[in-house]
């Protein structure tokens, strides 16, 4: 019965970090995001005296191209900061983000390449806010008939629309082009300095460094979104929806605007894919990914924006980071291969003995806590 | 729209859609029987269906058949048929209990909330669908070809296989079987008992874990039955083919009312049927996504299903 046993709180980092000066925390968060945007350089590394090559070094990844990989963990990073507003703060469990994330991807494509039967060519940087407005648009109308549902229904439905644009998607000879795909979608606008653009097609840091700076104003965005109105009635529905409806939160709008919102995100980071890749097709938004966004939002901590970010950058970044490590002690470690099958693995033993996640947001820790001891009285019943 | 093709083959359309159909109803039942005593979506439930197709393909491996071999005589057939029945069940109803064991009692006794199971559900079937994929290279396998499909009979200009009729016999004979047992038994009185107010059950004496497990292992047992069905008349399996038909498996038990078993085959069957009409509609590439449409439509229009959720209720 360790359970009825409640630990004494140690302070922890958190608590540190909180007592610290204000001016301390700033500079620290800005030497952190400074960090983060010189990760991918290779001088960054030669200055700090490490070796360069095919021999490993800290944090970088050997095996793939590791501006590549950071794009990619910023990719999941943003979308988990985005599917966090609605399973973390809202409670709502949606399998299909990922389909936001297509309906964004899609409609830069469309509306920028040249071989779109749409014809409009558009530069990238005007059909960005047109792709959120899409997706957006499209978290509403899902939103609209199913946000009545509740738990799993709605997980279910979810995942049944992202299939459903997948397939649609993949067969749809028309406008979509189905296997084929569409390619030449633009790149981001921007020369650099020697006169070549900006974003082109071997470099990926350009890309990295978009998306690390769209991800820093999402989060500042969201962090008041999250102290405002809204995301208290957000909390509020994720306790317990009908007490929130009794105390007069109209649930159903806000549990639609943590669709929207949530969508917006996922559209907007689907934008930035599809000036990267150039080409995509109906192959680029499996299910598997879905869960792996999912995945990350749990591992990190629900409800959380650190969690989302610490989480994000786990499902992806530590697997290709292991890949390195395996050369370097001589194992060849394909965790790309295993990495669902791990995740699977993290998401069940996380959800059994730390369901708050690596980075709880406090209040849902307490939340867990609370059921917990609800359920120890059962535990004594001889048949258990 | 191929009009022309829906009502020139409607016979057929119906006999394929009401075979597809009588597998998706049998994988249902594992979803509806354990969605009707712990308000749970096995989620996992198609990758107990994916195990039973391997192991049942394994077992014929090791009886000596493989996709060359001629199709055997009655008595080897049986046997073969049987083999592999009883090796599927077992291996999947073995593998529907590990996960209630591993991913959902634990859960449970933490209370934790329902979200989290359904979390636990998604990571204990991608675990499964992982390991076999990565154990099986990510390679389809092809079936030993154990009966030839022959017309018996034609209704309306449409064959009847025989492949057919033993699909849809078997799915009769699991049916009544489970009804009759849920309905006459003690243990499915127990079942019926938990189903309707898990908290009243335990205090009349029922052991509300036992009757969990019993309940994982029927659905196990159907799904297993509903595998080796599938390699008979589609004679190929892979590590990721549960997830279609699980999806629509559930998307059959919610037709047909969620918790409800008679309602679990009236749903498989009308999904199935729908779908092959879809098909002859606007064409095969579509089919999958007609189930998905008909998946979502109902959740959100009529989530209680045809015959409405009743496992507890006296008609089960």
């Amino acid at each position: 019965m360790t359970a009825t046993v409640e630990k004494q709180r140690t302070p922890g980092f958190k608590d540190r970090w909180a007592s610290m000066p204000k001016q301390f925390r700033w500079a620290a968060l800005a030497a952190l995001v400074v960090f983060l945007y010189i990760l991918p350089n290779r001088w960054f590394y030669e200055y700090l005296g490490f070796p360069i090559g095919s021999e490993y070094f800290a944090l970088y990844t050997t095996r793939s191209d590791f501006a590549a990989v950071l794009f990619d963990t910023a990719v999941f990073v943003l979308l988990a900061v985005g599917l966090n507003v609605v399973v973390g703060f809202t409670g709502l469990l949606d399998l299909g983000y990922f389909g936001f994330y297509a309906v964004g991807a899609y409609t830069v494509a469309l509306l920028t390449s040249p071989e779109s039967r749409l014809g409009t060519n558009w530069p990238w940087l005007a059909a960005v806010p047109v792709a959120i407005a899409v997706t957006m648009i499209s978290g509403v109308i899902l939103g609209g008939p199913t946000l009545r549902l509740r738990g799993d229904y709605l997980a279910i439905v979810t995942l049944g629309f992202a299939e459903m644009i997948r397939l649609y998607a993949a067969r749809n000879e028309g406008v979509l082009q189905g296997q084929r795909g569409i390619p030449e979608v633009a790149h981001p606008p921007g020369t650099g300095s020697d006169g070549k653009p900006l974003f082109g097609v071997v470099d990926s840091k350009p890309y990295y460094w978009l998306i690390l700076t769209l991800i820093i104003v999402v989060i500042f965005l969201m962090r008041n979104l999250v102290n405002s109105r809204v995301g208290r009635a957000w909390v509020a529905i994720r306790e317990d929806e009908d007490a929130a409806e009794i105390m007069g939160v109209p649930t159903f709008k806000y549990k639609l605007w943590a669709f929207a919102i949530g969508a917006a995100v996922g559209g907007l980071t689907g934008a930035v894919f599809a000036g990267k890749q150039t080409f995509i097709n109906s192959d680029s938004f499996v299910l598997e990914s879905s869960i792996l966004v999912l995945a990350a939002v749990i591992l990190g901590g629900a409800g959380n924006i650190k969690g989302a970010i610490v989480g994000g950058a786990i499902t992806w970044y530590l697997p290709e980071w292991l890949r390195g490590v395996g050369d370097l002690i001589g194992v060849e470690f394909d965790a790309a291969e295993y990495r669902i099958l791990i995740f699977g693995l993290v998401v069940i033993v996380m959800m059994i003995f730390r369901p708050q996640g690596i980075v709880p947001n406090r209040r849902r820790a307490a939340e867990f806590a609370d059921r917990r001891k609800e359920a120890v009285p059962q535990e004594t019943v001889p048949n258990e | 729209m191929n009009f022309d093709e829906l009502v020139g083959n409607f016979p057929a359309l119906t006999i394929t859609g009401l075979e597809q159909g009588a597998i998706y109803a049998l994988v249902a039942l594992g979803y509806t029987l354990v969605y009707g005593v712990l308000r749970l979506i096995n989620f996992a439930h198609s990758e107990v269906f994916m195990v039973g197709t391997f192991t049942a393909l394994w077992t014929w491996e090791a009886l000596g058949y493989n996709q060359n071999s001629p199709s055997p005589a009655f008595g080897p057939l049986l046997l073969a048929l049987l083999a592999g029945l009883a090796v599927a069940a077992i291996a999947s109803a073995a593998t529907a209990v590990t996960v209630e064991l591993v991913a959902y009692r634990p859960l449970r006794r933490r209370n934790a909330p329902p979200l989290a199971f359904l979390i636990t559900a998604i990571g204990a079937s991608f675990v499964l669908a992982e390991s076999f994929g990565i154990g099986t290279a990510r390679a389809p396998f092809g079936m030993p070809t154990l009966i030839k499909s022959e017309t018996v009979f034609t209704v309306f200009g449409a064959g009847v296989t025989n492949v057919q009729l033993l699909i849809l016999g078997v799915t009769l004979v699991m049916m009544v079987g489970l009804d009759q047992f849920v309905n006459r038994s003690r243990l499915g009185r127990g079942i019926r008992a938990v189903a309707q107010d898990a908290d009243t059950a335990a205090l009349m004496g029922v052991n509300k874990n036992r009757v969990i497990l019993l309940v994982f292992v029927l659905g196990g047992i159907m799904a297993g039955v509903a595998a080796l069905l599938w390699n008979v008349r589609y004679g190929y399996t892979k590590f990721n083919i549960g997830f279609l038909i699980g999806l629509k498996a559930f998307a059959a038990a919610v037709l047909g009312g969620i918790g409800n078993l008679r309602g679990a085959l009236l749903g498989g069957l009308l999904l199935g049927v729908a779908e092959n009409y879809a098909a002859g509609l606007f064409g095969g590439d579509w089919k999958d996504f007609t189930g998905f449409v008909l998946l979502v439509v109902l959740l959100m229009f009529r989530p209680t299903g045809l015959l409405g959720e009743s496992l507890g209720r006296a008609r089960a």
